[in-house]
C-alpha cells in the first residue's frame, strides 16, 4: 500500500496524479474464505479490516453486489454522535465514537471527521425534562453532554429562530461538542483500502443469492459470479438483512423502509453544527460545499425501491423552514433514497443466529453511520471466536425472546 | 406518493392512509402454550418480502375502515385491495 502523505502527494503532483496505484485490488474470487463477508457497506468493511488488524483472519473475502458504500453508507447523512440514553448503546456508540477519533490516522486515509457539535432542541415541557434525565443518564456513562439555553442556542446557531411565537417554540437543547460529521465515501474507502493491504479480498459486483448450509452449519454462498465455499459467513447488508435471513431459513424482527435525505444548493458558512429537533422532526448540517444536508423521517411502509413519498420531504421542509425562516428562499439540489432496516426496539443486532458459523449484523435503522468502527470491531470479534464481545452481547437475537429489549426510540426518534 | 385505492372510497392518495405493516399475523389461539422463542416469532418476527407482499393500510383520513393490499415493495404495484372478514365494499350512492 502506498502510504498517503504530504510526500507521496508531492511526489505524484510532479507526475501529474497519474502514478498513484489503486486504492485496494478488484481480484476474482478464490474458491474458499475462511471468512465470507456479505456486503460493501462502511460495517461490512470495517469488519473485514478489523477481522484482519486485530484478529489476524486475513483469509477474507468481502462481496458487495454493487459498489462499495453504494447502500446507505453512501446515502447517508454522516450524523455521528454517542449521546444514547442506556448503558448498552452508550457502550458501543461511545466505542466507535473513539475508534472515528483515531480514525484517519489508523487508516491513513482522510474521513474528515468534523466534531463540530451535535444539538438536539427540546420544544416542550415534557422534551425539557426528558433531556435533562437523558443528559444526566449520559454523563453517568461518561460521555460528553450539556444542556443549553434558548439564549446560549442562539449564540451557537445565530440563523435559528428561538422566538417565542413559532409554534413550537424552542426550550433549550443538550449538545454533545464531540459530535459531528464526517466524510462517508471515506469511512467505507478507508476501510477498504486498510483491509485490501491486509490480504482482505473485496470483490464488488458480486450478489449473493444463496446461503449454503450443511447439518445446521454454514459451508459457504452462492453468488453471482460463482458458488465460494467459507468457514463462517458474517451477513453486513442493512435493508437487505430480511432477505439474506431468508436465505438461510429463518426469519428477523426488522421491516426495511426508504428514508430519504436531501442537500440544497451551496450557500456561504451559516451553520457550524448539526442541529436536530425530534419534535418538529428535522435536522440540518452544512457541508464543506456549502450544501444544507437535511434528513427526517421514514416512509411508514415497507420497501425496498430506494425511493420515498413527497409529503415526507414536504414534512420536513416546513420543519426547517419553521426553525430558520432564512432558508425558506433555498431550493433543493437533489434528495435521495436509501433502504434502512428498523427494529422494534430501535437497537441494532450483532448476533449469532440458528445457523452455526452465520453471522448477522444488521438493525442499524436510521442511524448505524455513527456506529461504522464499533459495530465492526465487535462484529469481527464475534466472528473471530464465534461468540459476542461484552460491548454486542446485550444485541443478540436472543432478547427477543428473553424480553431484554434496547428500547432507543428516544435516542433515534429522528432518522439521522 | 403511493395512490392507494380504497375498496369503499376509491383511489386516494397515500397520505389519507395509515400503515399496518404486514397482513395475516393472526394471534395465537393458546398464548400459554407458546415458548418464548415462539411467542417472540409471533410478536416480533417479520417476513418483511422483497417482492409481492400482503399488507393492512386504514384509510384513517377517509372512511376509517381497514383493508389489505397485495404490493411489490420493489416497484410498488398493487392490485385490488382485499377485505377482511369478506365484508363487501357497498354500491356508490
Ligand atoms: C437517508 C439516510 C440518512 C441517514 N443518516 C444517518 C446519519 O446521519 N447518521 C447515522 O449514524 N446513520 C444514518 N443513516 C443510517 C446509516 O446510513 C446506516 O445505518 C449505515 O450506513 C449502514 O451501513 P451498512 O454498512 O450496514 O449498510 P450499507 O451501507 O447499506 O451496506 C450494505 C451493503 O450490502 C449490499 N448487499 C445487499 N444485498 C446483498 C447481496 N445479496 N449480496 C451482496 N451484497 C449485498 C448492498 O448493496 C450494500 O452496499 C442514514 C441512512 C439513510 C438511508
Ligand atoms: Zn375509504
Amino acid at each position: 500500500m502506498q502510504r498517503y502523505s504530504i510526500f507521496s502527494l508531492a511526489r505524484n503532483a510532479l507526475t501529474g496524479h497519474r502514478n498513484w496505484p489503486q486504492a485496494w485490488r478488484s481480484p476474482a474470487p478464490k474458491p474458499e474464505y475462511d471468512v465470507v463477508i456479505v456486503g460493501g457497506g462502511g460495517h461490512g468493511l470495517a469488519t473485514a479490516y478489523y477481522l484482519a488488524a486485530e484478529h489476524g483472519i486475513a483469509n477474507v473475502a468481502v462481496l458487495e453486489k454493487g459498489w462499495l458504500g453504494g447502500g446507505n453508507t453512501g446515502r447517508n447523512t454522516t450524523i455521528i454522535r454517542s449521546n444514547y440514553l442506556w448503558d448498552e448503546s452508550a457502550a458501543i456508540y461511545e466505542k466507535s465514537l473513539r475508534l472515528y477519533e483515531g480514525l484517519s490516522r489508523e487508516l491513513n486515509f482522510n474521513i474528515m471527521l468534523s466534531q463540530r457539535g451535535v444539538l438536539n432542541l427540546a420544544h416542550n415541557e415534557h422534551d425539557l425534562k426528558e433531556m435533562a434525565r437523558r443528559v444526566r443518564a449520559i454523563r453517568g456513562n461518561g460521555i460528553d453532554s450539556e444542556i443549553l439555553t434558548p439564549a446560549e442556542i442562539k449564540k451557537l446557531v445565530p440563523a435559528i429562530n428561538v422566538s417565542k411565537d413559532m409554534r413550537y417554540p424552542i426550550l433549550g437543547a443538550s449538545l454533545q461538542r464531540r459530535g459531528g460529521v464526517a466524510r462517508h465515501d471515506a469511512v467505507a474507502w478507508g476501510f477498504a483500502r486498510g483491509a485490501d493491504d491486509r490480504g482482505v479480498d473485496i470483490i464488488q459486483n458480486c450478489e449473493v443469492t444463496g446461503i449454503d448450509r450443511k447439518g445446521g452449519r454454514v459451508t459457504g454462498v452462492r453468488t453471482t459470479l460463482g458458488p465460494i465455499k467459507a468457514g463462517k459467513v458474517g451477513v453486513v447488508v442493512a435493508g437487505h438483512a430480511s432477505v439474506l435471513a431468508d436465505m438461510a431459513g429463518f426469519r428477523l424482527p426488522i421491516d426495511s423502509h426508504p428514508l430519504q435525505a436531501m442537500v440544497s444548493e451551496p450557500i456561504k458558512p451559516v451553520l457550524d453544527c448539526v442541529v436536530m429537533s425530534n419534535a418538529v422532526h428535522v435536522y440540518v448540517s452544512q457541508s464543506d460545499k456549502g450544501e444544507l444536508v437535511i434528513g427526517a423521517g421514514i416512509d411508514s411502509f415497507n420497501s425496498y425501491a430506494q425511493r420515498g413519498s413527497w409529503q415526507i420531504i414536504e414534512g420536513q421542509m416546513g420543519a426547517l423552514v419553521e426553525l430558520f425562516p432564512v432558508f425558506s428562499r433555498l431550493r433543493l439540489m437533489r434528495s435521495w433514497g436509501g433502504i434502512v432496516d428498523t427494529c422494534p426496539d430501535a437497537s441494532p443486532i450483532l448476533s449469532k443466529t440458528p445457523v452455526e458459523g452465520l453471522y448477522f449484523n444488521c438493525g442499524w435503522g436510521t442511524g448505524g453511520f455513527k456506529a461504522t468502527p464499533g459495530s465492526g470491531w465487535a462484529f469481527a470479534h464475534t466472528i473471530a471466536r464465534d461468540e459476542p464481545h461484552p460491548l454486542n452481547a446485550p444485541f443478540s437475537l436472543d432478547r427477543f425472546a428473553t424480553g431484554a429489549l434496547i428500547d432507543e426510540h428516544g435516542a433515534a426518534a429522528v432518522a439521522h | 406518493m403511493l395512490l392507494i385505492h380504497c375498496p369503499w372510497c376509491g383511489p386516494r392518495d397515500e397520505s389519507e392512509f395509515g400503515y399496518g405493516g404486514e397482513a395475516d399475523i393472526a394471534r395465537p389461539p393458546d398464548p400459554d402454550a407458546l415458548s418464548d422463542a415462539e411467542w417472540a416469532d409471533y410478536v416480533f418476527m417479520r417476513t418483511n418480502t422483497k417482492g409481492r407482499f400482503k399488507e393492512q393500510w386504514v384509510h384513517i383520513h377517509g372512511c376509517g375502515r381497514w383493508f389489505t393490499l397485495v404490493r411489490d415493495t420493489v416497484t410498488h404495484e398493487h392490485g385490488e385491495a382485499g377485505v377482511f372478514g369478506g365484508v363487501e365494499p357497498e354500491a356508490d350512492g
